[in-house]
């Protein structure tokens, strides 16, 4: 190329590493802040530095919670948030997988109509039926439990297109010897489609445990009892009063213990993760 | 032993644990932190007192959060026997007419001592309805103080021993803060509650029609009397002034106060624990400031807080408990104990004697502004308290427009009588819905 | 597209649908039903009466000023979130793309917003926006900007669309980074023979060719604004100040919950879900296209 690579090099970093620094700012204000002690970040402007409180207040969340808000220990909420991201994530797949593999491997009536019935399912967000789906929840008595926080959360009508998508590209012919050796639709999908499948798998499982893990307005609603709060509703059952009242220090430490796990997940995952984003949502 | 018999002999054990088991009383409050830890010890010193019942008291998040859930939980059939509703939720849950049980009633079926002139007016006004019989049981009650800041007082010139007890040696002595370098000078909690709800009663001026909603669903907020426009103007000048730093609709203005960073504060009485635990600087609770031209004023205020809401749908043996329960709560060394460590406001007037003898106002000076401040008159029809249907949504209507006066993008006029028509939307929904 | 080699089973696939179609009819067309339906009642917050009133609490809705201008409040919203969300994600992208060097440790630390929950997001930017103790609040005075936006609309919206944006911009950079990596490099280099500098080449090759990735993005964009961004905002100005930021779906989460209004409450989502099956269908209008290239 002719134009002068050294500059648009220094530019380019530049504006990446502006950029990084961008985005991590708030995640290093908060570790900070997570150290320090309430009487630090009140008295303004709080350190940038590290205090030497890690331990304290990270001790103190996940043993007993915050002092004058919820006093649910953040532990307990951990554990609650990872059942709800791993069945969500889970379950999706599950009967995802198993109602793409109908739709495509199956000619039967009314086929079509349950294609787009769960298509439909696409156009509804949570956030726009919150309150009808409220009442189902407390007819079937599945309110403030596990099975209230993920079972509503599980159909999922893209990962179904995910795999109907991935099951298209299957050679025939796999299913034509499998067919010859006499093996049925089951043996097939045990022996053939779900070894195939394991890269959709494994990118979707990344993408839906962070959507799991992340849900607000759902649990917010349906747990009442602290043994059953998810860690982000714990956050905002932290926040009780005015800005400088609240008791930064652990709602921070706490904000951390919230953000790191799916981050880590990224992070180390970060090749099904792109995989997944970019695939689930084509 | 054939397997039959074994099995009568397990079953005749089950049924006899069930038998001699307590019955559980469920109460559903919002007290966090060390308010919820006196919450804890109250229960379990009822439950110590007696073997047949047990409260089981969870901590259910903020007031509304708490009211929202009961709600959503009686639809789907698991409320709690007890549930703590905040002040303006008073009006939703009186008109859940069997999804709720009346207190007098309650006390009356379970043949527990009970008397509604135990309370001091304001209280017992607040929660009972036209006829005078008490719906809810009060528990906690707090009302709106003036808070001074002693060391910003001196540095103005000012003498803390004298603190403005009208709006206009209010606004004087703000304008002396300000002059002599004060920041922030003045700041506000719960806006509607204190200078609309409490200003309307101070001035013995009427929120809305009906006794306030107390006599009727058919009310409509006359909150943009010309008393009240005034009173808004002169906010939106203050804050115009730098005289009056806006903190927002809830507590967070008791911070600003605690740190140092505003001179004067009008908030919950609630509030002092929290100063006294953050302040570096003297301070003082005083009441709060009146428009001396208004005839009548200072009338009393009004409380806010919350109280005991029975659920309706319980079994009889439940409701005994409850009421047992309630009775214990209303001892007034149990009062004395709750105001003492809460600071919530003493509710009976002998608790509030109890209180006077034991030396404890002596000792903390200010304690008892404010129930003087709610005793300085008997109430009267404007000032025992208010009924306003879904007032959650009016509360914010009022402070939607208060905001827009005080950020300066409406005149006090329009903005009031927005308020006015806003509301009154929302009081006719309520009364449409709740008419059947 | 159908395959040529199925499987005959008279109940098999139903089994297998079972599930997913279970759940679906369950939690998604039942209660949608019943939106509907409690979108034509008048309740008590118990549910202890309820009457039939048509279409009031529609005409209640259009009547009321206030519900007009979250309509406002959210376009407006969506707008800056998903416009600055893609300029700014662009820019490092295409950054991204022409490193050589570092390329993946960027591209790490650019991604990891994505997994942050909206309300840990908004408490974040909030803790650090906070009116009297934010440290970036601190800073902001020395300049004489007074930041409060407990009551400052302006700067409450402000802070929404930051912690909105910068939880979104992970999504969109990667989006960006895969649209760019598929321009086939021979195509710049031609172009860059021809004398054409590295702005013309963005304008007139790079960035056609990535509009089907930015129209994309846009879409994705608005839902996410118009859903997604709730614990965002209920983490921090929950709405206010006044009704400065309070979107569609926060007043319909308003409105139900904490005001217990289920028919109007009901009402609004009848009409959002109006307005997110309109999206959804100009997105697969959209992708049925791009299928046919």
């Amino acid at each position: 190329m002719v134009e002068n690579r050294p500059v648009r090099d220094f530019l380019a970093h530049a504006v990446l590493i502006a950029g990084v620094i961008l985005v991590a700012f708030p995640l290093w204000v908060t570790f900070v802040a997570s150290t320090l002690t309430f009487e630090q970040i009140v008295a303004v402007p709080m350190p940038l530095w590290p205090g030497d409180h890690f331990l304290d207040n990270y001790r103190q969340v996940l043993t007993a919670g915050s002092e004058k808000g919820s006093s649910a220990p953040v532990s307990t909420m951990l554990v609650n948030s990872l059942i709800m991201a791993l069945s969500i994530a889970i379950g999706k797949i599950t009967i995802s997988i198993l109602s793409a593999f109908a739709i495509v491997y199956f000619r039967f009536p009314g086929r079509s109509f349950f294609f787009w019935s769960v298509f439909v399912t696409l156009m509804l967000p949570v956030e726009v039926r919150i309150i009808p789906t409220f009442k189902v929840a407390a007819d079937l008595g599945i309110l403030d439990s596990h099975v209230g926080l993920a079972m509503p959360l599980i159909a999922s009508a893209t990962a179904t297109f995910l795999f109907r998508q991935f099951f298209m590209t299957i050679p025939d012919e796999l299913a034509e010897a499998a067919r010859m050796d006499g093996a049925g639709p089951i043996r097939f999908f045990i022996d053939v489609v779900l070894p195939l499948s394991k890269t959709h798998m494994a990118a979707l499982f990344v993408i839906l445990f962070i959507y799991g893990w992340n849900q607000y307005l759902w649990p917010l609603l349906i747990t009442t009892s602290e043994s059953m709060y998810t860690v982000v509703i714990g956050i905002k059952r932290m926040i009780a009063g005015g800005d400088a009242s609240n008791e930064w220090h652990l709602i921070m430490a706490t904000a951390m213990l919230a953000l790191l796990p799916p981050a880590l997940v990224v992070i180390l995952m970060q090749k099904w993760f792109v995989k997944g984003l970019v695939e689930t949502e084509k | 032993m054939t397997r039959k018999s074994l099995l009568a002999a397990f079953l005749a054990a089950a049924f006899a644990t069930t038998a001699q088991a307590q019955t559980e009383i469920q109460w559903w409050h919002s007290m966090g932190g060390a308010l919820g830890d006196k919450v804890n010890d109250l229960a379990n010193k009822f439950n110590a007192s007696q073997s047949a019942y047990k409260v089981v008291p969870s901590y259910k998040g903020s007031y509304p959060e708490s009211m929202t859930a009961a709600i959503a939980a009686y639809r789907a059939g698991n409320a709690p026997h007890i549930l703590q509703v905040f002040e303006v939720g008073t009006a939703t849950m009186m008109a859940g007419k069997g999804a709720v049980v009346p207190v007098y009633k309650l006390m009356k079926d379970a043949d527990e001592p009970f008397d509604p002139k135990a309370y001091i007016g304001p209280v017992s006004g607040y929660y009972s309805d036209s006829q005078g019989n008490m719906l809810s049981f009060p528990f906690n009650s707090s009302t709106v103080v003036f808070y001074i800041n002693h060391d910003a007082y001196k540095k103005a010139g000012l003498d803390p021993a004298k603190p403005p007890k009208t709006w206009k040696e209010f606004n004087a002595a703000a304008e002396k803060l300000k002059a002599a370098g004060q920041q922030c000078v003045y700041t506000t909690g719960w806006p509607s509650w204190m200078h609309i709800e409490n200003f309307s009663a101070w001035h013995n001026v009427p929120i809305g029609t009906k006794e306030n909603g107390m006599a009727g669903m058919d009310t409509v907020f006359q909150v943009n009397s010309p008393l009240h426009v005034r009173h808004v103007a002169m906010l939106g000048d203050m804050a115009k002034k730098g005289l009056l730093t806006y903190a927002g609709r809830r507590n967070q203005a008791e911070a600003k106060f605690a740190s140092g960073e505003c001179a004067m504060l009008t908030s919950s009485t609630g509030a002092q624990a929290n100063i006294r635990r953050t302040a570096k600087f003297g301070w003082s609770v005083n009441m709060i400031p009146y428009h001396d031209d208004v005839k009548g004023a200072p009338q009393n205020s009004i409380i806010g807080g919350a109280s005991l809401w029975v659920m309706g749908g319980k079994t009889n043996n439940a409701y005994k408990g409850v009421a047992r329960f309630f009775a214990f709560l209303s001892k007034p060394e149990v009062q004395m104990d709750w105001h003492v460590s809460t600071g919530y406001v003493p509710i009976t007037k002998a608790a509030y004697d109890l209180t006077r003898k034991s030396g404890f106002y002596d000792k903390n000076p200010g304690a008892d502004i404010a129930i003087k401040q709610l005793m300085n008159k008997p109430p009267t029809a404007n000032s025992k308290g208010l009924r306003f249907g879904n007032f959650v949504q009016g509360r914010e209507v009022i402070e939607e427009e208060m905001e827009a006066v005080i950020m300066g993008k409406k005149e006090a006029k329009p903005a009031m009588d927005e308020a006015v028509r806003r509301g009154n939307e929302i009081l006719r929904k309520f009364q449409a819905a709740n008419k059947g | 597209m159908e395959k040529r080699v199925i499987f005959r089973s008279a109940w098999l696939p139903y089994v297998l649908l079972l599930p997913q179609i279970t759940i679906t009819v369950m939690f998604f067309f039942w209660p949608a039903a019943q939106a509907v339906y409690y979108s034509f009642q008048l309740q008590d917050a118990f549910g202890m009466s309820s009457q039939f009133v048509w279409f009031e609490n529609y005409l209640t809705l259009f009547r009321d000023s206030h519900y007009l201008s979250s309509f406002r409040v959210t376009a407006f919203f969506s707008v800056l979130v998903a416009t600055s969300g893609i300029l700014i994600s662009l820019v490092l992208a295409t950054m991204a793309d022409s490193v050589v060097r570092g390329a993946l440790a960027y591209k790490t630390f650019l991604i990891w917003p994505y997994a942050v929950a909206p309300a840990v997001a908004g408490v974040l930017w909030a803790f650090i926006f906070a009116p009297s103790i934010g440290i970036v609040t601190y800073f902001l005075k020395k300049f004489g900007i007074d930041w409060n936006w407990i009551i400052n609309s302006e700067q409450a919206m402000l802070l929404v669309v930051v912690a909105s944006v910068w939880k979104q911009i992970s999504y969109n950079f990667l989006f960006f980074l895969a649209g760019l990596q598929s321009i086939p490099k021979s195509l710049l280099e031609a172009a860059a023979i021809d004398g054409a500098g590295p702005f013309r080449r963005f304008w007139t090759i790079v960035f056609p060719l990535l509009s089907p990735t930015t129209f994309f993005l846009l879409v994705m964009n608005i839902i996410y604004s118009f859903f997604d961004t709730f614990g965002v905002i209920d983490a921090t100005t929950e709405g206010g100040p006044g009704d400065a930021t309070k979107i569609l779906v926060y007043k319909v989460y308003y409105d139900g919950v904490k005001a217990a209004d289920l028919g109007g409450s009901s009402a609004q989502s009848v009409i959002l879900m109006a307005i997110v099956i309109t999206l959804t269908v100009i997105q697969f209008r959209y992708i049925e296209r791009r299928v046919q290239y």
